[in-house]
């Protein structure tokens, strides 16, 4: 790589972050997902983790509201909420990046193999992610827990492993439509190999999809971690904002209206899903140059 | 003695079409193209005039026949082709589609030296090609993207890519026909000058008889996957011996002291070329019973032919019952 060719990567790189910033929505979704990510990271300076365990709160008060264990009150069993939601972010994050990493990485190698190559590859990766497809991940996940016991990286990888497909076949198609640009074919003419036409062509070409494809499989991811968590499905020792929701269901937090408890995890879980989606949207609108000039015009 | 750098023997190219049927869009096809003329290829849209330029680029493997470039026939492995598209590059019609949204324009061009491994000095190479190719100064274009080009600067810079790899043959593909006519002349003039001042040898595929009069040498004119008519430009367009030739030449507006003649539809579907000579259902001699009167209608009808020297000329040479009887 010349010096010329980095010093313009180098260029391209802050002339997308000047843009970045102008986009308000994907500001506001960048600062409340940056909030999110530092509460996780700093959360043993933040929160008490003995806390979370009931061992070491039976001096608190139970079902105490927000005003008399401030900030957030406590649960059933005398557990401070904070110190759950804060502790819980790690949780949600990590599931949500680490089982979208799993699923974008498998989706974007079946997809752009199958669209690019055809024929028999095609044929059999095809059958491949049906066969995936139709994996329903609950009774999966169940059967996991079984076999290993429950566990995050059981989720990680029961969330991971059945979301691919749906990115796959996306990619798929999108590769099908750039192989038969023109591009391609001048590119071939100019003597590239398959090699250089996927790298140059058409990963470029599939990257915006991938980038909002991510986004939408991330709250997908931590969605279905809070499902898994409410049936009981993840690591009991540690907390998330799904078990959270479930330790409240079954408490019967909604009948005694004990709103402190079950509001915060689920708002947590809408804002970090939004400012993905916020995060997403922005990125693909600087990263296709097509709808850039779309918005300059 | 002609010095020739590329030939195709006996081409045929086939594809295959709905219900088993097989089209025949190459059939047969024998073409030299002598080191530098501007040759061009002319034909109505459908009659395997694109697949003939692409099988030329090795993009389209052959079902029989073969292409030879500078004597020796062309081969098929990776690295063969690598080093053969080096010498012979293309133009394409559309310039937008030909250009990758993701790549600025000194990326367009520098991708064919990154191909080549031709990587030493290659900004100097692209700021040449751009000039070259017109667009001055080149640096001011390097860092735009496709969209925020004409269709006539795109078209340089596709030109630029081909140039900049300095190839001995260029061939280009209705390379005006989806630009605004103001710009068609530049890029015309653009694409001489390539030929004087490179010493490239250039192909150019058009339906346009008029524009392979303003810059061809010589011309070859194909129907339904083969050539009928082919000679040096002069000769053949004042004296066009295939009717088929005369019709495309009669509604060309520059010509004015020929009678149009209409052709009925278009070209058959090259899954079923018709028995004899492939223009015969269209033929205006057929048609008008001239061809009955001048007792060869029924070897139009039955009897294929290759195309023969006319009146002993050899580089004027046409494939017609009429001609040659």
């Amino acid at each position: 790589m010349t010096a010329l060719a980095w010093g313009r990567r180098k260029r391209a790189l802050a002339q997308t972050w000047a843009e970045y910033r102008r986009d308000r929505e994907g500001m506001t979704g960048l600062l409340v997902l940056g909030g999110f990510v530092a509460v996780a990271l700093l959360a043993p300076l933040l929160a008490d983790d003995a806390q979370l365990s009931a061992v070491n709160t039976t001096g608190n008060e139970v079902w105490a509201p927000p005003g008399e264990h401030p900030p957030l009150g406590t649960d059933s069993l005398g557990r401070p909420i904070y110190d759950q939601l804060v502790y819980g972010s790690q949780v949600s994050l990590l599931v949500g990046i680490a089982a979208t990493l799993i699923a974008i990485v498998i989706g974007t190698v079946v997809g752009v193999s199958a669209g690019f190559f055809g024929g028999w590859v095609d044929a059999v990766l095809n059958r491949l992610s049906e066969w995936f497809l139709v994996i329903p991940f609950i009774p999966l996940a169940i059967v996991l827990a079984a076999i290993l016991g429950p566990s995050l990286r059981n989720i990680i990888f029961v969330i991971g492993v059945t979301s691919w497909p749906v990115t796959a076949r996306l990619i798929r198609a999108q590769v099908l439509t750039i192989k038969q640009r023109l591009y391609v074919e001048r590119s071939r003419a100019l003597g590239a190999s398959s090699l250089h036409v996927m790298g140059r062509h058409v990963l470029p070409n599939v990257a915006p999809l991938v980038i909002a494809n991510a986004t939408l499989t991330v709250p997908v991811a931590i969605l279905s971690e809070t499902v898994l968590s409410f049936l009981g499905l993840s690591d009991p020792l540690r907390v998330s904002w799904g078990s959270m929701l479930e330790d409240a269901f079954s408490a019967g937090a909604l009948g005694r209206e004990a709103w402190w408890w079950y509001l915060p995890p689920g708002l947590c879980v809408i804002a970090v899903v939004l400012a993905f989606t916020l995060v997403g949207r922005a990125l693909e609108a600087i990263l296709d140059p097509r709808l850039r000039a779309g918005r300059a015009g | 003695m002609t010095d020739v750098l590329l030939e195709t023997r006996g081409l045929h190219v086939r594809f295959a079409a709905r219900r088993g049927a097989v089209a025949r869009a190459v059939d047969g096809v024998d073409l030299a193209i002598v080191r530098g003329e501007v040759l061009a290829l002319v034909g109505e849209s459908g009659c395997g005039k694109t697949t003939l330029a692409r099988t030329i680029l090795g993009l389209e493997r052959p079902a029989a026949g073969e292409v030879r470039f500078e004597g020796e026939p062309i081969r098929y492995d990776a690295s063969y082709l690598r080093r053969y598209r080096g010498r012979v590059q293309m133009v394409f019609q559309d310039p937008m589609g030909a250009l990758n949204p993701r790549q600025t324009v000194y990326e367009a061009v520098a991708e064919g030296l990154r191909i080549q491994k031709r990587g030493d000095d290659e900004a100097e190479r692209v700021a040449h090609a751009l000039s070259r190719a017109g667009l001055r100064p080149p640096e001011r274009f390097f860092e735009l993207y496709p969209y925020e080009l004409s269709g006539g600067q795109r078209q340089r810079v596709v030109i630029a890519g081909a140039m900049v790899l300095e190839p001995s043959l260029l061939v280009a593909d209705e390379p005006v026909s989806s630009l605004d006519a103001s710009v068609r002349g530049e890029i015309l003039q653009l694409m001489l000058s390539l030929v004087r001042e490179a010493g490239v040898t250039i192909l150019v595929v058009t339906h346009d008889l008029g524009l392979a009069w303003n810059i061809a040498d010589r011309i070859a004119v194909m129907y339904l996957g083969r050539i009928v008519e082919e000679g040096p430009a002069e000769e053949l367009l004042s004296s066009p011996r295939h009717p088929y030739t005369r019709a495309l030449l009669s509604v060309v507006p520059e010509v004015e002291e020929m009678e149009q003649v209409i052709l009925r539809g278009e070209a058959p579907d090259p899954t079923r070329i018709p028995a004899g000579c492939r223009f015969h259902e269209r033929c205006p001699l057929v048609d008008s019973g001239e061809a009955a009167r001048l007792g060869i209608e029924e070897r139009c009808r039955g009897e294929d032919l290759a195309l023969a020297p006319v009146g002993g000329l050899d580089a004027h040479s046409v494939a017609c019952h009429a001609v040659s009887r």
